[in-house]
């Protein structure tokens, strides 16, 4: 069977999004219904492609190459690996759920449009194994989100929350396009002709001045994106102002593609630079982990707590990517795909809440478990899974990283270890006050989650769930990814 | 001087056919028999048919030949340039179609096309008399139309504006020209006054200064900085259609007559600092266009300063001075000029409907006229460069070329300013997609031929955008002319 399992889950969302957006005259329904076979169609082909990937064998499968522009060395060249196998996944996931959660948003058209728009984009970034398809593809991800967050947002703050996010990743990505132009050239150099291609690039041996001077661009031009402290800012702000599902689809899948493509772009085709450069970046990591969890605690306002909790989980990403050791990156790669259904769970509840109550601030909260008993428990299993609490998905995450940290450089483990405790502290205080305790009197009447809703919790924490019994359905995969990185990382 | 042949003819085709309907539609116009669009209707049609006969029939070889004397170079880079010019032309009359009160359009439709003549001659021109005669040919029309709305102040201020600048420019321009006619001990070819002035007595920074004075008429007709200022007022006071075409096919044929200056008459390298300063004004204009755009408020001001910072991007593949820097000029003045002649088209129709063209009259677009914002989208995103849309693969293009000839610092510059860009773009986008229509926003009137134009361009800067091969072919096959 020669199906093309791989661009048919790419450009399925685009297409589905054009059709969306050239149709003005489709009603609310047709448009509501035509988004959710799509991102149905989308979530079980990801799954399947997931599943049906060999990590026995490893390396990268379901490849498509074809020409785009040979004068150029560029081609359209895709397929997925152990480590993007899981977040092609979690895109589909988080597609799904999102599409859910925004059964009754206004102007269904142009957001779901839009949604799947960028969409496209992120897989396209997942899978590219050509530098243009990759750029290409992550810039097409940025427009919709501006649009995402300034139209559906929260009115407060989104045309600053929105345009300060879209500067901040544009900044970042462009910088990294320039390192990229420089390494096709500086590869030209030693393999003879112009080419865009990663699998070839990473052969070219780029001289070990070269990798010095753009690795950290390069690294940074995408770990902005991963929320890396000190450019981390655009994040909380960001996530707060945009509408629910774009907040899932943003601090769930789009950090993920910050810290993989850093990996794949900075420290894959620059070994050398990253092994000179990564100890004093994995410091500023261990501020994100530290400090992201600090400010979380102090956070009055719901959806805040979730931005900075997230910044503190994507420190633990990008420090177990640069311990450059296999538990480090092993913990990453189940980080990246557990942190992104978690906090997916995360902003969805905090959204049917929200919703509800009109209100995010915490202390005006209180006694939500009686009238919204599903979403409590769903937040009470991101959690535990944020805490690292065995059983759920992020034991099976951090784990590892703090081991591969530890053997690092054992102080960092212990100075990060603080995170658990306060992400512990802030988790159980906002679970205790917004969930429990006595129900305010204007909440009385609010109404339960509806069908939707509760169709997409189950399928978040079923993740959860599901990876923190049986490690086995995921790690298998990343280890096998983990092992490409590793032959680079010794071959240099 | 060679006798008249075939050859020389049919190099000349193109213009040859462009007098010939310049005829047709004086006759047409003094007949009193074609009225109202008809008269524009032939204009199209015409330049259609031109366009279409010339690449049948006319079409060089890459490198072509020197012909009539030496004075015209009929080669790829000129060809490909000649046949944009024409479709810029036809688009612009699309939009003039409708413009009310636009006087006398016979007299509109003669101006547009000597100067798209002259246009056509600049891209030929191989020589520095031929540089200069086409150069006036193409202006001195514009600076009319940039007038035409005679009972309108603004628009006579603008015309007034545009001349008093462009003499002085072409003036700076001549005098120049004859300093280096002097120099090279009196070539005029392009080819023979680089051999000329590597022979030169004259000390360098005498060349240096008098090539500057050239570069200064050129940089008034790209609008790059120092030479910029006239831009906005005249692109806010003109017809907005005029002022698409000025922004768009003027421009280019600035450029298209500048990369032959620059790639052939000074060679990199030919003359130390060149390369320097004509980076410099690649650097000055983009960031001084795109920063200067922040603050506005009008959408032709707002163009105005956008193409000034697309000017910077152009150069910097001029200042790259490889077959790739030409092509990717030649690719992004294709994308740029249609894209821009679609974001005029759009503000073209916003100012008929609602009488004016500040951004601030989008609001709302996304319910008042879906497919206008749908147009607006694909246009301004194009120009901000993100992708699909062909202006980020125009934009990857030449900062390609700026990284190959080792000038990443200028690519660093260009990326950032893009930006800053963005910004600006996505804040009208944000007018149109999130403000709510104010409650006496008068409908907005997009008339058929305005559609099909508007539709085309939008289709066209999607496909150009994601199957970009054949345009690129095309920016290499001209860029051969130079670079074998």
């Amino acid at each position: 069977m020669n199906l093309p399992l791989l661009s048919l889950i790419i450009f399925l969302p685009i297409v589905a999004g054009t059709v969306m957006l050239l149709w003005p005259s489709a009603s609310r329904d047709t448009i509501r219904r035509l988004a959710l076979v799509t991102a149905t169609i989308t979530f079980l082909l990801s799954a399947w492609l997931y599943v049906r990937y060999d990590f026995v064998a490893g390396g990268y499968q379901f490849v498509e190459k074809y020409p785009w522009l040979p004068d150029l060395g560029i081609s359209y060249h895709v397929g997925v690996d152990g480590l993007s196998a899981p977040l092609i996944l979690l895109t589909g996931v988080v597609i799904f759920t999102g599409t859910l959660v925004s059964w009754n948003i206004d102007r269904p058209r142009e957001f779901f449009g839009l949604l799947y728009i960028l969409a496209t984009g992120v897989f396209g970034v997942f899978a590219a194994l050509d530098l243009f398809t990759l750029f290409f593809m992550y810039e097409v991800a940025v427009f919709p989100m501006y649009l995402l967050i300034v139209i559906w947002g929260w009115e407060k703050t989104r045309e600053y929350a929105g345009m300060k996010l879209t500067l901040y990743l544009l900044v970042g990505s462009v910088l990294a396009l320039v390192g990229g132009l420089a390494m096709v050239f500086a590869a030209r150099e030693n393999l003879g002709y112009l080419t865009f291609d990663l699998l070839e690039l990473e052969k070219a041996g780029l001289s070990v001045g070269f990798q010095k001077f753009w690795f950290p661009i390069v690294f940074f031009g995408f770990a902005v994106l991963g929320g890396i402290f000190p450019v981390h800012n655009w994040s909380p702000d960001g996530h707060v102002a945009a509408p629910t599902a774009v907040s899932m689809f943003h601090a769930g899948v789009l950090m993920k593609l910050g810290a993989f493509a850093a990996l794949r772009v900075g420290v894959m085709l620059m070994p050398e630079g990253a092994k000179f450069h990564l100890p004093w970046i994995i410091l500023l990591t261990l501020v994100n982990v530290v400090y992201g969890a600090f400010i979380a605690s102090v956070q009055q306002d719901f959806k805040y707590v979730i931005g900075f909790s997230s910044v503190s989980h994507m420190g633990l990403v990008i420090m177990g990517i640069a311990t450059l050791n296999h538990d480090g990156l092993l913990g990453s790669g189940v980080q990246m795909f557990s942190h992104g259904v978690m906090t997916a769970l995360f902003f969805a509840v905090v959204g049917m809440v929200y919703d509800r109550t009109h209100t995010r601030h915490i202390p005006s909260l209180g006694g939500m478990m009686k009238k919204l008993p599903w979403a409590g428990v769903a937040f009470i299993i991101a959690g535990l899974t944020s805490m690292g609490m065995p059983g759920f998905s992020g034991f099976i995450a951090e784990f590892p990283i703090f081991m591969g940290v530890w053997r690092y450089k054992p102080w960092i483990a212990i100075v990060a270890a603080i995170s658990i405790v306060v992400t512990a502290s802030y988790v159980l205080r906002v679970a205790h006050k917004v969930f429990f305790g006595p129900l305010p009197e204007e909440f009385k009447d609010i109404p339960d989650i509806n069908i939707f809703d509760r169709v997409a919790l189950v399928t978040l924490v079923f993740f959860l769930v599901a990876i923190g019994v049986f490690p086995h359905i995921m790690v298998p995969w990343i280890e096998s990814g983990v092992n490409y990185v590793l032959t680079i990382l010794g071959g240099a | 001087m060679s006798a008249l042949n075939s050859a020389m003819l049919l190099a000349l085709l193109p213009e040859l056919m462009v007098l010939a309907l310049m005829g047709l539609v004086l006759i047409a116009d003094l007949s009193g028999r074609v009225k109202g669009r008809n008269l524009g209707w032939l204009t199209i049609v015409g330049l259609v048919v031109v366009v279409l006969v010339s690449v049948s029939t006319a079409m060089p070889d890459a490198t072509g030949a020197a012909v009539w004397g030496g004075t015209l170079k009929h080669d790829a880079l000129s060809f490909v340039f000649r046949m944009l010019f024409l479709i810029a032309a036809a688009l612009t009359v699309f939009f003039v179609l409708d413009v009310p009160a636009l006087g006398d359009r016979g007299a509109f439709y003669l101006l547009l096309l000597a100067s798209v003549l002259g246009m056509m001659l600049m891209a030929m021109a191989n020589d520095l008399i031929m540089l200069f005669l086409a150069m006036e040919t193409a202006t001195i029309p514009l600076y009319v139309l940039a007038g035409f709305f005679t009972g309108r102040r603004d628009s006579v201020e603008a015309g007034f504006k545009y001349l008093l600048f462009g003499a002085l420019a072409s003036g700076f321009m001549l005098y120049g020209l004859s300093l280096l006619y002097g120099f090279s001990g009196g070539e005029v070819e392009f080819a023979a006054l680089a051999q000329g002035l590597s022979k030169t007595q004259a000390p360098t920074w005498a060349v240096l200064a008098a090539l500057m004075i050239v570069i200064a008429g050129f940089a008034f007709k790209v609008a790059a900085v120092p030479f910029h200022f006239w831009a906005p007022d005249v692109y806010q006071g003109a017809p907005t259609p005029v002022a698409a075409f000025l922004s768009t096919a003027s421009k280019a044929a600035g450029f298209a007559l500048l990369v032959r200056v620059a790639l052939v008459a000074f060679p990199s390298g030919s003359l130390p600092w060149w390369g320097a300063a004509l980076a410099a004004m690649a650097a000055a204009t983009m960031t001084l266009g795109n920063i200067l755009a922040l603050t506005q408020t009008d959408l032709k001001r707002l163009l105005a300063y956008s193409s000034i910072g697309h000017a910077g991007y152009i150069l910097m593949g001029v200042v790259a001075a490889t077959k790739l820097g030409l092509t990717a000029v030649v690719f992004y003045l294709l994308v740029y000029m249609l894209t821009n002649l679609a974001a005029f088209g759009i503000v073209a129709v916003l100012e008929r409907s609602t009488g004016s063209t500040s951004a601030a009259n989008l609001a709302g677009l996304y319910k008042r006229s879906p497919w206008l914002t749908l147009a607006t989208l694909a246009a301004f995103l194009s120009l901000a460069g993100v992708p699909p849309f062909a202006g980020f693969v125009a934009k990857v293009w030449v900062f390609m070329a700026a990284v190959e000839a080792n000038l990443a610092w200028l690519a660093v510059i260009a990326v950032l300013n893009s930006i800053v860009g963005i910004y600006y773009y996505l804040v009208v986008l944000k007018v149109a997609y999130e403000y709510d229509p104010p409650e006496d926003a008068p409908p907005i009137v997009v008339s058929r031929p305005v559609v099909w134009a508007l539709a085309a361009l939008a289709v066209f800067i999607v496909i150009a955008g994601v199957a970009f091969g054949p345009w690129f072919g095309w920016g290499k096959w001209a860029a051969a002319a130079l670079f074998p």
